[in-house]
């Protein structure tokens, strides 16, 4: 069987870009990706692509060129990327294909996410008792983890501050500026405990990757950085997720906790292998959880290792390298891969003055509603 | 004045939320589903606790929210019902600074715009 490798990456700043649409974002990466990999697109040979917002990804072939290429959308909510990035990987590793692109892109109003009930299969007092607020979920569950596990609310406050340090040091990231503990805990409240500047906002941004069988990795003399595995799984009973009217008493564990073992299964490897990490950041407390849920550390340790600036670029396992959504803003359909865009730069020593010193083993975790997370681990 | 939605609470002076009870795994949800022949329709106890809480501090879209144009901070929270179920509400009458999680509370209706729809109220203060 196959490796796959991942030999091409492009990126679209995330933020605000007026007068670009996102699917152009998405054509922007994708000529960037290729262009990174050394190829032209009428060598792609299976596309996989999605926006949340910003349209069906395989319009995009009347800019790239009318190949023929089968484009398949994939519409996964949050997951969108980590399950296009997923396609792309199985087709190579079924043998296919030897060139697969994964692209995922996007382009939010601003404001806060405005879910509609029915599209969650909820019924509409829902929304309009006020409700149906993924702010609210985020809040809810950080509350009681912080509860049952004694992490801070200046613990909340170090996890932003890490994410605009990083982000201003990132090309790509929306943020640009660090910002200091003090203003983060002292800024609008939101949603309690969270501040404003503990939530990402919705924003936009385009990333692809161009993925390659080892055959064709060797022929076109790659870099060589290995996809090792990339999972992805929906919710199991008992777990806390959003747009969640009611509750287990009898506790599960989630969708990350899940697709994270399948990964690290898959790979042969294990959280203390991992040189690097980047972890669904939707809000600072939601970094905190994933932190356990992907098994680098037991529930209620972050309090400490967020003290010790474990997580930090020097620390001993940095986490969310570009800033992370916090910096990055949350363009659904291109998050999950900017994370892997972001991972293969570290594996590659190029990511300038954010780069983790001799990253070798790098992990990205992508969450999102209504109870989704995708897994990858790439190697050099 | 009109419910917020059918076969979601029982009003009057002692409210009760209908959930649903798994009649094959037992497992009680909320609200009630549609599927009948699957769920039968239960009675949720009418008190419990504070499981996790928040404060909404800006005004949710409207489509879909009713509230009033005014806006006014209100507090949110997950309420375990026994060992039955852990259901989303809104709180009502609560002092922002008082919340914790463990804090009894038993459900009230109340006017949201036109409609009537329910929450969850400190124990001891009365309708």
């Amino acid at each position: 069987m196959t490796d796959v490798l991942i030999i091409g990456a492009g990126i679209h700043p995330f933020g605000r870009t007026d007068g670009v649409s996102g699917m152009q974002q998405g054509v922007f990466a994708v000529r960037q990706a290729l262009a990174d990999a050394g190829i032209a697109w009428p060598d792609i040979e299976i596309a996989f692509g999605g926006s949340s917002a910003a349209g069906n990804a395989d319009t995009m072939v009347s800019e790239l060129g009318l190949t023929g290429v089968p484009f398949i959308n994939v519409a996964n909510g949050c997951a969108t990327g980590g399950s296009a990035l997923f396609g792309a990987y199985s087709a190579i590793l079924a043998g296919q294909a030897d060139l697969a692109l994964a692209v995922g892109f996007d382009k939010h109003p601003r404001g806060s996410f405005d879910p509609k009930p029915a599209e969650w299969g909820l019924p509409d007092w829902v929304g309009e008792t006020g409700l149906m607020l993924t702010t609210q979920f985020f809040a809810l569950k950080i509350r009681r983890y912080m509860e049952q596990y004694g992490i801070s609310q200046k613990t909340l406050g170090l996890v932003a501050e890490k994410a605009y340090q990083n982000g201003a040091l990132a090309p790509h990231s929306w943020r640009k500026s660090p910002v200091d503990l003090e203003t983060i805990l002292g800024s609008q409240m939101v949603n309690d405990p969270l501040t404003k500047y503990m939530f990402c906002s919705p924003a936009e941004g385009g990333v692809a990757l161009v993925l390659a069988s080892t055959r064709k990795a060797r022929e076109l003399g790659a870099t060589p950085i290995f996809l090792k595995t990339a999972t992805m799984r929906t919710r199991p009973p008992g777990s806390f997720e959003v747009f969640s009217p009611s509750l287990d008493i009898e506790r599960g564990p989630s969708p990350t906790v899940l697709a994270a073992r399948a990964a690290f299964e898959a790979a042969g490897l294990g959280p203390a292998d991992i040189d690097v990490a980047q972890l669904q950041d939707t809000e600072s407390g939601a970094e905190i959880m994933h932190m356990a849920e992907n098994g680098f550390c037991a529930d209620g340790e972050q309090e400490r290792w967020i003290a010790e600036g474990r997580t930090k670029l020097d620390g001993s396992l940095p986490v969310n390298t570009d800033g992370g959504c916090l910096a990055c803003g949350e363009p659904i359909g291109a998050s999950g891969l900017r994370q892997v865009h972001e991972n293969v730069v570290q594996l590659r020593g190029t990511a300038g003055a954010r780069q983790v010193s001799g990253a070798r083993i790098a992990y990205s975790h992508v969450y999102g509603a209504p109870g989704v997370s995708a897994v990858t681990i790439l190697q050099r | 004045m009109q419910m917020i939605a059918e076969r979601l609470f029982i009003p009057g002076p002692n409210p009760r939320l209908i959930g649903g009870r798994d009649r094959s795994t037992g497992r009680i949800v909320f609200p009630l589903p549609a599927d009948e022949e699957r769920f039968e329709a239960i009675e949720l106890p009418a008190q419990g606790t504070i499981w996790s809480w928040s404060v909404q501090r800006f005004r949710p879209k409207s489509p879909p929210y009713i509230g009033p144009e005014a806006f006014e901070p209100f507090a949110i929270a997950y309420v375990q019902l026994g060992d039955q179920v852990i259901v989303e509400t809104r709180l009502s009458g609560f002092s922002f600074d008082a919340l914790k999680v463990g804090l009894p509370c038993r459900l009230v209706t109340e006017a949201l715009g036109d409609r009537l729809s329910f929450a969850f109220a400190p124990l001891g203060e009365q309708p």
